[in-house]
């Protein structure tokens, strides 16, 4: 049987089955709601989303890995483009664009115009240290760190802070291969 | 004709996860498929530094008199593994759709942890069906 070749993102966001994106809107922002009442501290409610975010993109990686067919990437330029086209749009439904490559192809920018997450929300004064989308970044990060790649995600850009777009840093600390435990005085 | 003799998932330490036998051809007891799969895990290490091509993910197919293995080891480090009879056809596929509901059934229920054995219905049921209709499907090729 010949092997299948990897899915576009279009492709599986059609095929999957799809919810109502403003009960994914207000559930998300119900549970921000939620944690900024239990935690008090804007600081504390970023790291609770992204803690939340990486529990998620260590089981959504296999979940990506299985509907899309993609192959090994060959370098992590190759994996920040398969993360905007086919991640983004296979989850959320919007596709992001890849930028800002620094010199040695380990750190960039993935820009998203449109986010299904903040539809409605508006960020009051009370709360302007808060990365309400906080759980995008834990997302990716968990699920780069289960291909064996350790990265720092972060935000550079928030409309909810007054930019013009989303913009995400990822920038790739080290690639860690499974190590096999040889020695015997570990 | 119970082509598939058994499945085995394991964790990417090594662990074995999930064990299901189909028929008493490959019945096994629970220390003997804990060490059939922390060999095949150290085998299958083995076998990707010994590749003399580059680039090598490990063994996919082992052949031998009496049964065939097939494996399949998704990027995160999961390893699903068929025993079946000699010159079964289309395991990869059963493999590929195992894998599919492995992240359907195992992965997103929120009381599963993580690398522990699989204890979840859903995937059970599921994983029956789509043996079964395999099954069905090869009576018919």
């Amino acid at each position: 049987m010949a092997p299948v070749g990897p899915r576009s993102g279009d492709a599986i966001f059609a095929n999957v089955e799809r919810v109502n994106a403003e009960l994914f809107t207000l559930t998300y922002g119900a549970t921000v709601r939620q944690l900024l009442t239990d935690l008090e501290e804007v600081e504390e409610v970023n790291k609770q989303l992204d803690q939340m975010g990486y529990n998620i993109g260590i089981r959504l990686i296999d979940e990506f890995l299985a509907k899309s067919n993609v192959t090994r990437c060959v370098d992590f330029r190759e994996t920040a483009e398969v993360i905007a086209k086919v991640g983004f749009k296979m989850f959320l439904g919007v596709t992001a664009t890849v930028s800002n490559w620094d010199a040695d192809g380990t750190c960039c920018s993935i820009i998203l115009e449109d986010n299904p997450l903040v539809d409605f929300v508006e960020l009051p004064d009370t709360c302007q240290g808060l990365y309400y989308c906080n759980i995008l970044s834990g997302v990716i990060r968990g699920a780069l760190e289960m291909v064996s790649m350790k990265t720092e995600v972060t935000w550079i850009r928030d409309v909810l802070r007054g930019d013009d777009a989303y913009e995400l840093q990822v920038k790739l600390l080290k690639q860690v291969p499974e190590e096999y435990p040889y020695k015997d005085d570990e | 004709m119970a082509a598939i003799y058994s499945l085995y998932i394991i964790n990417k330490s090594g662990g074995l996860i999930f064990y299901k036998d189909y028929g008493s051809a490959g019945r096994m007891d629970t220390n003997d498929s804990l060490r059939v799969a922390s060999l095949w895990h150290s085998m299958h290490a083995i076998s990707q530094q010994l590749s003399p091509t580059t680039g090598c993910s490990g063994i996919e197919l082992l052949e031998a008199d009496t049964f065939d293995l097939h494996c399949f080891q998704s990027l995160t480090g999961t390893k699903f593994f068929v025993v079946c009879e000699p010159g079964t056809q289309h395991m990869e596929s059963l493999l590929k759709v195992i894998y599919e509901l492995y992240t359907d059934y195992v992965l997103k229920n929120p009381f599963y942890e993580m690398e522990m054995p699989i204890r979840c219905e859903l995937f059970d049921i599921n994983l029956s069906q789509a043996v079964q209709k395999d099954r069905v499907a090869m009576l018919g090729r």
